[in-house]
Order: structure tokens, then C-alpha cells, then sequence
């Protein structure tokens, strides 16, 4: 790959109006911290000419006008707050939410629970206590309004993806492969296994705050049974329970 | 009485559409909004009036009826369009008075026409746009039995035209490299640059896939590329080879590897290109992309300077005894700013 050698972070255009700052070539824990770190710093700037920011698995990208602010210009302040600080060793910004999702794991709602369990190395009541008790970062959002990508998982949960792909996993599936989840926010087609099923609604226009999810949140994917399950369904949001981190 | 257009048959892709919403990426929400950025600007330079909701009409249109005196423009793909029995000309304002009747066929070139009305149609603002973002679940196409409301409409005149160069058969495109392209083999980006494409009958708002005349396209290691913001005019490869235009409704961040991006002056074109047609890609430099871009928002912002009167040939005026042809007199100078 191009990127080999390349001494991260680094930065590369994006079309015409795009810029993108990454720290590093495959997706790590620090990585992702340091992506919504910075990204955090550089909204926090305030740069005349930016027009919109985001950071993905382990990068940050900015688009801007550059009629207005010129290329170089804009490269030369990024270089100058990339080398302010260590940002793998960042810490992560301020005004996160943690929220707790109940879920209901394996079962007809969720039945690969099972089989991932095998992959991973656990029997079904140590995956749920592993899946349940890890605390895990939206690292990124995407493939759909305000649906996530969360890491990381315990190194047993490093399973491949599945050779086929399921033809179709209910929005609020909670699905797992390579140390991460994803929780859908459409019904679609996926080849990572499903372990878990919730309520959660990860966008609502009408509400306050559209998007459930931002990067750097922190989830917890609190078990419930299926009977309460069943009363989630018609709780507005799905039960979703959030609190400000301090 | 509200003002509205009635719409008593519809074409299969008809979505009210703006300049997007900008500033959800963070959150997987692309920006979405007109295919062909340059006909909203055109319907606006038409009526003279900024900003407002415009019909994309993907592939034909439709029959609709006007609810109230309505001013309308056409542009983007033309299309044959008659109001009641008239046929009347594209890339021009038409007035559509009370009760009369636009039907708006096939397009003779091109993939996207546009319906505007004087004051905009209204819709209800989610996240900053009032366009359709089908992908993301936001608005709904248009079906017939609809009734648009049109917003107040400040101005007055009509019988305009535009001047517009084709982008309507394809051609050749610009590109800069971007983000990944140097993870493509030399020998790639040569044909890429090099060789002719196809625009296959696989295209929506998300992307228009195109058949290259020789191999596939990809990179080694595929699998291993982590996923990284897409922009709109991204050229991705997919899993078979076949590059892949990401447009208006595209995902925000994707996995497969990128070759190179659509400058956005040419988006229009590649949005336009109909099933088969021919296109092609060049390399400029950063700096020749932003001298383009710079063109290209002073050629919008020139658009309503270009707006001039439709001059009708008399062959094509069917009621011609009925016109009072001479009104007052002429100097015969011509009144050309």
C-alpha cells in the first residue's frame, strides 16, 4: 500500500474543497482518539474558510472554500496544530454522552449469538457479560444517518466477518466483527454477525437533538429479555437512557 | 387559496430538490441536494430569484397543472414539454396561467430536467434543506395526485431564455488526484486517463457506474484499505472493477478504494451523461481545478446577465393573425446591452 513508510500523522486533499489529517493506516485506539481530538481542537479554532468537519476512523477531514482559504494557508495551520501536541496521547474532548441501550442478546431476535460466541472462544453467557460490560467509543459514523461504528472489544472478539453475507438484519441489530459493533439504523444487508437486537432510534428529525450518536460517545449495551424488550418497542427512543460524561 | 401545481401523472424519479444540507458529515448524513447544481442556478437566473425548491425530474417528467398564475423555468435535461397545446422551448421561463396544462415527456438528452416555479415550491425545512434526501429517508419522489404548494412569487417576467452549452452527452470530465489515488498502480491511472468509458443504464442519486472499454480497475490489498470519507465526484472501484461516480446522495465514508475526483464545475456533466454515454477522464493540477472553479462561479453569478428574451420564429406561432405584431414603432436599432 501507498501508505507504508508514511510517517503519520499526514495529511492529503480530498477533491477540490477537502482536506483529511490521519493518524494512521488501519483503525487503532489511538487513532481514533487522536481523529476526534483534533477534530475537536480545530472546530474549537474556529478558522475562517472551514465550512464543515468530521472525523472518521482515524482521521479528520475538513472541507473548506478554497477561493477563500487557500490551499497552502490551510495546510500551513494544520501542520502547525498537528505538531502542537502528541495527539495519539490526546485526551478525548469534552461534552460526550454516554448512553446505555438495553439490548436483548441471542435468542430468535438476535440468532447468531451463538456463533460468534464459538468464533470469539466463549460460551453464550460469557459473551453476553463480555459484550454487555465493555464500554465501548463511537469511533465513527456512516452507511446510514447517524449509524455507528463502535470499538473496541476485547482481542477475543477479533473474528473475521462472515464469508456470506446475511440478506437482511432488522434496524436497532446489533452485529459484531473484528473487535467492533455496529448498530443499524436501517434494515440492510451485513456480513457481520448478529448478537444482539435493540429499540434504539439513531435519528429522529423532529427531535432536539437529531442524531442520537456522536463520535466519541461512549455506549453500553445493557441486557434486557425479550419481554421487556417487547415494552421498549413503544417507549419513544427505545429506552435509551444518556447522561453528559463529566 | 394557496398557490400550488397540481401533478396528475409523474414521471418515476421526480424529487423536490435544493443545494442540500451541508454540515452533517460527522454524523453519516451527506449533503444530497440538485444533481445538476448548474440548471438550479439557471431555473433561478430564469425567474430571478435566489435560493428556492425546484422538481428534479430524472428521465421524463409529467402533467401538471397550474392551481394559480404560475411563472415557470425549465432547465437541465431537455425535455419535450408542451403547456396545453404549445410546444415550448427548454432553458427558458414560460408563464403557466391558471388552470393550463404543462406536460413534460421523455428527455431528448441528458438525465435530469427541472421544473421551476416562481417563488419556489414549498416544503418543510429538516436539518437546514427542504430537498428530498431518499437514501437517508428524508422527503419522498412526487407522485401523481400531488398538490406542491408554490410559495409568493415577487416577480413578473417571463419569455427568457438561456444560453446553454451542452453537457447533456457526456464528454470528457476533469479529476484531480485525491486522497487515494497513489495507492493505484502507474499503468492504471495512465489508461484511466487514457482510455473510454461507458455510462452504464446503473445509475441514481448515489452514483453513476461506468464500464471501462478495457480491464477492471482496483488496487492490491483492497480489503485493507480503511474506510475514509467519500466527497462528492469520488471515482470509487468497486468489487468487480467498474469505477463508480459518487454523487449527490453518496455514503460518507466508504471502504473502497478511489482513483481520483470530479472537479465540481464538471459534476453537472457526469450527472447529465444518459445511459451510454461516451466519457472520459483528465488529470489537472490543483491549481487548474481552482482557475476551473473560479470560472465556474463566475459564470453562476454571471447567469442572470445572460437571461434574454425568447425570440419566436413566426413559422413557429401557431395564432399568428391573433398576435398584435407591431406595437408603437421602431427606431430598428437594435436594443442589444
Amino acid at each position: 500500500m501507498a501508505l507504508d513508510g508514511a510517517i503519520f500523522p499526514i495529511i492529503r486533499t480530498v477533491g477540490v474543497d477537502g482536506m483529511l489529517v490521519s493518524f494512521g493506516d488501519r483503525l487503532s485506539e489511538p487513532a481514533n482518539r487522536a481523529a476526534i481530538a483534533f477534530r475537536a481542537e480545530l472546530d474549537a479554532q474556529g478558522w475562517d474558510g472551514i465550512e464543515e468537519s468530521s472525523s472518521s476512523l482515524v482521521s479528520c477531514y475538513v472541507r473548506f472554500d478554497p477561493l477563500y482559504l487557500s490551499h497552502a494557508a490551510l495546510r500551513t495551520r494544520l501542520d502547525a496544530l498537528m505538531s502542537e501536541r502528541d495527539w495519539l496521547g490526546a485526551d478525548l474532548p469534552h461534552g460526550r454522552w454516554l448512553h446505555r441501550i438495553p439490548t436483548v442478546y441471542g435468542g430468535k431476535l438476535a440468532p447468531q449469538l451463538g456463533e460468534a460466541a464459538a468464533a470469539a472462544g466463549l460460551s453464550e453467557s460469557e459473551a453476553i457479560a463480555s459484550l454487555s460490560e465493555t464500554r465501548v467509543r463511537v469511533t465513527a459514523l456512516g452507511f446510514s444517518p447517524g449509524q455507528p461504528y463502535l470499538g473496541e472489544l476485547p482481542e477475543c472478539w477479533d473474528i473475521p466477518r462472515q464469508q456470506a453475507l446475511t440478506p437482511k438484519v432488522p434496524k436497532g441489530a446489533l452485529v459484531v466483527a473484528i473487535r467492533q459493533l455496529v448498530l443499524f439504523g436501517v434494515t440492510a444487508p451485513t456480513g457481520w454477525r448478529h448478537v444482539g437486537q435493540t429499540a434504539a432510534t439513531l435519528f429522529r428529525v423532529e427531535a432536539e437533538r437529531p442524531f442520537l450518536l456522536a463520535p466519541g460517545d461512549e455506549v453500553v449495551f445493557a441486557p434486557i429479555d425479550e419481554a421487556a424488550f417487547e415494552n421498549m418497542r413503544h417507549v419513544p427512543g427505545g429506552g435509551v437512557h444518556s447522561e453528559m460524561l463529566a | 387559496m394557496t398557490r400550488a401545481l397540481i401533478v396528475h401523472r409523474a414521471g418515476p424519479a421526480l424529487t423536490l430538490q435544493d443545494k442540500g444540507r451541508p454540515g452533517w458529515i460527522a454524523y453519516g448524513l451527506s449533503r444530497g441536494g440538485a444533481m445538476d447544481r448548474l440548471a438550479l442556478a439557471e431555473g433561478a437566473a430564469l425567474l430571478g430569484q435566489r435560493d428556492a425548491v425546484a422538481l428534479e425530474m430524472g428521465g421524463m417528467g409529467g402533467l401538471f397543472e397550474a392551481g394559480a398564475d404560475l411563472r415557470i423555468a425549465l432547465t437541465g435535461a431537455p425535455m419535450r414539454a408542451r403547456i396545453d397545446d404549445a410546444v415550448v422551448v427548454w432553458h427558458a421561463s414560460h408563464l403557466l396561467p391558471r388552470g393550463a396544462r404543462l406536460d413534460i415527456g421523455p428527455a431528448t438528452s441528458g438525465a435530469y430536467g427541472y421544473l421551476h416555479v416562481g417563488g419556489g415550491f414549498e416544503a418543510p425545512e429538516i436539518l437546514g434543506a427542504r430537498s428530498a434526501h431518499l437514501t437517508a429517508g428524508l422527503g419522498a419522489t412526487i407522485k401523481a395526485g400531488t398538490r406542491l404548494t408554490v410559495g409568493h412569487d415577487t416577480g413578473h417576467e417571463t419569455g427568457r431564455k438561456l444560453p446553454v452549452a451542452d453537457r447533456f452527452t457526456g464528454g470528457r470530465l476533469r479529476v484531480v488526484e485525491s486522497l487515494q489515488t497513489a495507492f493505484f498502480p502507474p499503468d492504471q491511472l495512465a489508461r484511466f486517463a487514457a482510455e473510454g468509458f461507458t455510462r452504464d443504464a446503473r445509475a441514481n442519486r448515489m452514483g453513476v457506474r461506468l464500464n471501462p472499454d478495457g480491464g477492471g480497475y482496483g488496487v492490491d490489498g483492497a480489503l485493507s484499505v480503511v474506510s475514509e470519507v467519500i466527497s462528492p465526484g469520488d471515482i470509487q472501484m468497486t468489487g468487480d472493477g467498474a469505477p463508480f461516480v459518487l454523487m449527490a446522495e453518496c455514503q460518507t465514508t466508504g471502504g473502497y478504494p478511489r482513483l481520483a475526483t470530479v472537479i465540481p464545475a464538471d459534476l453537472p456533466r457526469i450527472a447529465q451523461a444518459p445511459t451510454g454515454a461516451r466519457l472520459a477522464f483528465r488529470f489537472v493540477t490543483m491549481d487548474e481545478a481552482l482557475a476551473a472553479e473560479t470560472a465556474w462561479r463566475k459564470h453562476i453569478a454571471g447567469l442572470p446577465r445572460h437571461a434574454q428574451p425568447i425570440l419566436r420564429h413566426p413559422a413557429d406561432v401557431p395564432d399568428l393573425l391573433g398576435h398584435k405584431l407591431v406595437s408603437g414603432f421602431s427606431t430598428g436599432d437594435h436594443q442589444d446591452h
